[in-house]
């Protein structure tokens, strides 16, 4: 997936387009995150003095939600669903093998509500049925 | 002529995107409709054809069967080893209830013309005519509960909100369906989204919200942007905005997408959430329909009660309320799950039973081996062995079984299962996912796994249970919400149940 470099003026333009928001400081963390791909450590600040939120505020809420990271991502990203209904199809065996092939771009996930055709993984944002290994690597590509 | 492919996401995770781009590549004359999926996710890809004769079903389809499907005329529904006949008459889909359900999968999810032409808006239009009280009291009358998992009446959480006098009033739906083997409002909102947006509208004119909010998961990005495009076709439309429809009410929405917590489904973690915090959970009371949004009384529904909504407020509360059984009246979307043949969405009247689901729809498990577990209502749920086949699936029979019907999610495990194991995953689920605000979930949780895995090698195994009993009832009694509160509810039910499996080393 393709991010925009980091960068505060960009940040503030993207920031003023949640002004008159409610509750921003979620929204504003997802924001910068959908644009440059993580959560910069200086958006902490940059946050909280826009929206007139401590910095302890915006650090609490960025390090609560599982979807938030603070490094930028790498080339591609796979999500593997490890709940309930997906271990019932072998998602424990699945996991194994892709964490030991992609182990720096493997994470685990609760449910993407593809529970009838499990095991189910997202990689790079798409969604993958009935997974197996090789259709990973093939989502991959 | 119009070739149906469903864009569902489930359908779309096994290749309905390349089905349809391959239809077009020898066809390109043919309108492919992307509609949701008709909940028979064991045909998807299941491709349907408008014939003179009614919807021809082909399924499951897979890209490379595209071209043998031209081959064997299936624009004109001729003859191939993946045809179903007429979709309607598929038993699997015929000899379900569908009402909540009614249109997804039948329409163009976008298409404001189809809705109409399908029932769509009559509750709304009917609605408008009535006065609040009277939409509150045909609500309550069809005995709707609360399809989230708390069963809650929605009819007089609505008269909470509508007698709670504010400037500003919110209409909250809790679309975090994180509950794993659950996928009801995530299909709904793929395949009918305005029937979402009617339900909402009608609860925001009931107990005068002018302001709804979507609280919808990240985990979901297709439905986010079908829910994003269908309520600005909606604004355009004169139905959201300042005059809904021509009448003197406004009402609009608005999505919040969520950010990977499971805790934030339960509603007043939700309700942190959209004001920006972090999900944690608040004590009630006060309740979110007295002091709930920024402050402010709002009504926080399920995606599937909202939705149901409209039906009630078109057919009578004496329609909806004909079905079910004592005080579970009406429809539930159950969904089946995990290992299991036969998996999807099975809309019936409350009162079948669990082997119904199961046998005759689930059709056993996927792998072929014996069925040995189901986890009823996700993973606060409990597990239930081949010996409560019988149990009747409505609110009150599954709480006299020792479980739950949470959001009607069904996780069938095969016997290689181990339930000591899956007793443990409903700790470490809890540790992982706990808002971490009361004591019991926070730290109970990592205690209860690093507890069942003594139980699991074999460490004073009767001390151990008797402890981990012991812990269950801490973090039931003394637990803020239903995280903490319910976790016990797997781990007790597997225990019961499934006593051969916490026998440690002697196992």
């Amino acid at each position: 997936m393709k991010y925009s470099p980091w960068s505060q003026d960009a940040a503030r333009v993207l920031l003023a387009t949640l002004r008159d928001e409610k509750g921003p400081v979620l929204m504003a963390l997802q924001l910068m995150q959908k644009e440059f791909g993580y959560v910069n450590p200086e958006c902490v600040p940059l946050i909280a003095n826009y929206f007139n939120k401590s910095r302890a505020d915006v650090h609490g809420v960025l390090t609560f939600y599982h979807d938030l990271r603070t490094t930028p991502p790498g080339e591609h990203q796979i999500s593997l669903c490890v709940a309930e209904a997906c271990q019932a199809v072998g998602a424990r065996d699945l996991e194994k093998k892709v964490k030991a092939k992609f182990p720096d771009e493997t994470a685990d996930s609760y449910c993407f509500g593809n529970c009838a055709l499990g095991p189910a993984v997202m990689v790079d944002g798409k969604l993958i049925g009935r997974a197996t290994l090789a259709k990973i690597e093939e989502a991959r590509r | 002529m119009r070739v149906f492919v469903p864009g569902d996401s489930a359908a779309v995770s096994i290749g309905a995107n390349d089905v349809a781009a391959a239809i077009t590549r020898i066809d390109p004359s043919l309108t492919i409709v992307r509609n949701g999926s008709r909940g028979a996710l064991w045909l998807e890809v299941l491709v349907e054809v408008e014939t003179a004769n009614g919807r021809i079903a082909y399924g499951p389809v897979m890209p490379a069967d595209v071209q043998s499907l031209f081959d064997a005329d299936f624009l004109n529904g001729g003859a191939h080893p993946l045809a179903r006949g007429k979709t309607d008459e598929i038993p699997w889909l015929a000899s379900q209830e569908r009402i909540t359900f009614a249109r997804v999968g039948i329409i163009d999810p976008l298409s404001l013309e189809e809705y109409g032409q399908h029932g769509g808006l009559v509750g709304l239009r009917n609605a408008l005519k009535s006065t609040s009280e009277i939409i509150i009291n045909e609500v309550t009358e069809s005995g709707l509960r609360g399809r989230g998992g708390a069963g809650f009446p929605a009819g007089i959480k609505w008269k909470t909100v509508a007698q709670t006098t504010s400037d500003q009033k919110y209409i909250c739906c809790n679309a975090d369906e994180g509950d794993s083997g659950t996928f009801a409002d995530r299909m709904l909102i793929e395949g009918d989204p305005f029937t979402l947006i009617e339900g909402m509208t009608i609860a925001g004119i009931a107990v005068g919200a002018t302001e709804g909010i979507v609280y919808l998961r990240s985990e979901y990005p297709y439905a986010i942007s079908i829910l994003q495009k269908a309520i600005e076709l909606a604004r355009v439309f004169g139905w959201l905005g300042t005059s809904v429809l021509g009448s003197t009410h406004a009402f609009d929405i608005q999505i919040r997408i969520g950010a990977g917590s499971y805790v934030c489904g339960e509603e007043t973690a939700m309700l942190e959430s959209i004001e920006g915090k972090r999900g944690v959970v608040r004590a009630k009371p006060p309740l979110p329909a007295i002091e709930g949004l920024f402050g402010q009384p709002t009504v926080i529904n399920n995606v599937l009660t909202l939705s149901t909504v409209p039906m009630v407020l078109a057919q009578g509360a004496d329609a909806y309320k004909a079905r079910g059984v004592g005080r579970s009246l009406g429809t539930q979307v159950f969904q089946l799950g995990g290992n299991i043949a036969r998996g999807g969405i099975v809309e019936k009247a409350f009162g079948i039973t669990l082997n119904e689901l199961l046998e005759t729809y689930g059709g056993g498990t996927l792998s072929g081996n014996p069925f040995r577990a189901v986890q009823i209502g996700g993973p606060l749920g409990a597990y239930f062995s081949t010996e409560q086949l019988e149990t009747s699936m409505d609110y009150e029979s599954l709480i006299a079984a020792g479980g739950m019907l949470g959001h009607g999610g069904l996780v069938v495990f095969d016997d290689i299962v181990d339930l000591a194991v899956q007793a443990k995953f409903a700790m470490e689920f809890c540790a992982i996912e706990s808002c971490g605000k009361c004591t019991p979930c926070r730290i109970g949780s990592t205690r209860g796994a690093e507890t069942i895995d003594l139980i699991i090698q074999g460490v004073k195994v009767e001390e151990n249970k008797k402890l981990l009993l012991d812990l269950c009832e801490v973090m039931t009694d003394g637990s803020l919400c239903a995280m903490g509160g319910l976790t016990p509810m797997p781990v007790k039910s597997a225990m019961v149940n499934f006593p051969s499996d916490f026998l440690g080393a002697a196992r």
